[in-house]
């Protein structure tokens, strides 16, 4: 009954209800009313085709910030950089979105390969050092994301604006935008990208299950030495994961930056787009389905919260708790499956 | 005159971005000279912020002009038990140490910003009305040069800072409670086979970095921000880390690497008065800690040896 597979479908699921019991008894502890309280975050998220539309709006990012995580990951990498490497996407896709004057068939693939570009630069420096010299990624990544912050910030300033605080918007040519989607969704801010970011959950899946490249990769976040032993080149594997999981958190920042905004602003901090993508991965157990399914739970948290405050009182931050505390659940897995263990032993 | 005015004028401003940092960095290298890796540094600071704004706000008619010293001895108590989280996930539930790190930060915003609009029904915090004040030291301020430098217009918290680095060296290592941490840090199983209790060990080396880094952020909010905003701790616990492996998770070591990182943010501040850096753009002072201590990673600023078995949890009978 509780085979390993079982289990490891068992304990994204569980965590998710934990973190949403804990949510009910922070809300009951401060006099809310659980039911309600939910049932606002429910409509805020599905309550009509704008709320929908918003929701598909948050996951697109969110599943490709999660697939970078989640790729990295598959090959013994934490990439802490997403939330940089979206930066350097965001900023590259709308750098071509507005310098160019293309027709629309050069310019949008030319702005979302350029933002793909740019974030797997930003991750192969990290991969380049944990390859030959075996630094440690999670603090390189760190760093990285703050000197993008703060170097983008400058180009936004500088070179993209006139000393303003936003850049002009991208041309049409380079959107990702939809009169037809947002029509249908009260104009709400969908746009294409939601394809995009389910058609590169497929190529996760088919580069890592079916390509010897794929292999490969999972091998060396297996196991380094036998990989090596194997005769496979272990530093070249890191940098190339490093480069395809940046890549992949650059596309999350075309997404921001040809869909939902069309230009980038200054950021007095961090999106949190990338941190997210961690909570994603995790919660998808780094599996493509798994990112896609973790990303729309995230996606109907964050964007369902917005509505707590007026439908129900509570505050939207409750929201960052309750996925705090899921992250928690599924990090602590060994209590999860320890507790499920020990219930299988005295079912028999 | 001129050039001891510049001089002095930097090395204050310095200062009080570096005090914070120095606080939370030590905490740092408590938890990282156990073997646990702490990315829920900025967490800590964060919760240390907002529990000595509450705490200050609440009670400043009730303990008048001590208000801001109880608020951070406070705020060290309350981010210590936070930790107790940190250390019960990473050391007794065996989770990955830099993911249950990311949970810490992701928990202590999503608390205090939550408790922020439950208590105060809106985004931030009123000011505080006791913050901490710059004081000139007595007597000692009078000596030339020396005394205008270093003895005056510095807040108070930034001599216990540095005070406290030197305790931290001597406690990591000249006493046998400094002599078990490094070891369990180390090599847990030789450690464990001398009979040192290493979950005791690494338990107490989280919580000293709760109580470090909640000290770091409290005291950060009362001579910086003033109030609590989701934006108040912006990157400071992961420059403290940075400043942990930087200083080469020595304690003296971190010291230095949190007052040149202060240092660094000050200059972004103050460079526009300053003739020679006037035509530098502030964005190479606002990533210059970032490159630097990628820069020292690679090891072109000296090697940093990481603690054998950091981020490791510790199964008892493994080999």
């Amino acid at each position: 009954m509780f085979s390993n597979r079982m289990i490891n479908i068992l304990i994204p699921v569980l965590s998710v209800v934990l973190g949403l019991l804990s949510g009910a008894v922070i809300m009951l502890v401060f006099g809310y009313n659980p039911i309600s309280g939910f049932a606002a975050l429910w409509n805020g998220a599905f309550g009509d085709a704008y709320f929908f539309g918003e929701t598909v709006r948050q996951v697109t990012p969110y599943i490709l910030s999660g697939l970078a995580v989640a790729f990295a990951l598959r090959s013994g990498l934490l990439n802490i950089g997403v939330e940089g490497q979206v930066f350097v996407g965001w900023l590259a896709s709308v750098w071509v979105g507005i310098s160019f004057d293309l027709p629309m068939v050069l310019h949008l693939p030319l702005a979302i390969l350029a933002a793909a570009a740019a974030g797997a630069f930003w991750g192969f420096i990290p991969g380049l050092l944990k390859a030959k010299l075996g630094v440690h990624e999670v603090i390189v990544t760190i760093m990285m994301n703050y000197i993008a912050l703060y170097s983008s910030n400058a180009i936004v300033r500088n070179f993209l604006s006139e000393e303003g605080d936003r850049t002009e918007n991208i041309a049409e040519t380079a959107s990702l935008q939809s009169d037809w989607l947002a029509q249908m969704t009260f104009y709400s801010r969908i746009h294409y990208g939601f394809i995009l970011a389910l058609f590169m959950a497929l190529v996760m899946w088919f580069v890592l299950n079916r390509t010897t490249r794929g292999f490969e990769l999972r091998a060396v976040g297996f196991n380094q030495h036998a990989s090596k032993y194997a005769g496979m080149s272990v530093g070249k594997n890191i940098i190339l994961a490093m480069v395809i999981s940046g890549a992949f958190a650059g596309l999350a920042g075309a997404m921001e930056g040809l869909g939902t905004f069309g230009f980038m602003s200054i950021k007095s901090g961090f999106t949190n787009i990338g941190f997210d993508g961690i909570a994603v991965a995790l919660l998808g157990a780094n599996t493509a389905v798994g990112v896609v399914f973790a990303a729309f739970l995230f996606g109907i948290l964050k964007i369902g919260a917005l509505n707590m405050p007026t439908e129900a009182g509570v505050p939207t931050e409750l929201v960052e708790i309750i996925v705090a505390l899921i992250i928690f659940f599924v990090a602590s897995s060994y209590m999860i499956r320890w507790v499920i263990l020990r219930f299988k032993k005295e079912g028999k | 005159m001129e050039f001891i005015e510049i001089i002095s004028r930097i090395l204050g401003s310095s200062i009080v971005f570096a005090t914070p940092l120095i606080f939370t960095a030590l905490g740092g290298v408590f938890s990282e000279r156990s073997g646990v890796i702490n990315i829920g540094l900025e967490g800590l600071m964060i919760m240390g912020a907002f529990v000595g704004i509450v705490f200050n706000l609440t009670f400043s008619s009730f303990f008048g002009d001590a208000t801001p010293w109880v608020s951070i001895l406070v705020a060290m108590i309350v981010s210590a038990l936070f930790a107790l989280v940190h250390a019960v996930a990473s050391i007794t539930f065996r989770a990955d140490q830099v993911v249950s790190g990311v949970a810490i930060n992701f928990l202590a915003l999503g608390i205090g910003l939550f408790l922020t609009k439950q208590w105060y029904d809106k985004g931030q915090t009123d000011f505080v009305e006791k913050p901490f004040y710059t004081a000139d030291v007595p007597f000692l301020n009078k000596i030339p040069i020396i005394g205008d430098m270093f003895f005056s217009g510095w807040y108070w918290t930034s001599y216990v800072a540095i005070l406290l680095a030197f305790v931290a060296w001597f406690v990591i290592y000249k006493t046998p409670f400094g002599l078990r941490l490094r070891s369990v840090g180390e090599h847990p199983m030789a450690a464990d086979t001398n009979g040192i209790n290493v979950f005791k060990m690494r338990y107490i080396g989280v919580m000293i970095s709760g109580a470090l880094g909640g000290l770091g952020g409290s005291v950060y909010a009362l001579t910086v921000a003033l109030n609590f905003s989701h934006g108040t701790i912006l990157g400071q616990g992961f420059i403290s880390l940075a400043a942990v492996i930087f200083g080469k998770w020595h304690p003296l070591g971190a010291l230095g690497a949190a007052i040149f990182f202060g240092f660094a943010q000050s200059l972004s501040i103050v460079s526009s008065d300053i003739a020679f850096l006037e035509n530098v753009p502030s964005v190479f002072m606002l990533i210059a800690p970032y490159v630097l201590t990628i820069l020292a990673l690679a090891g072109f600023i000296g090697r940093a040896e990481a603690p054998k078995s950091l981020g490791e949890p510790y199964i008892k009978g493994n080999r």
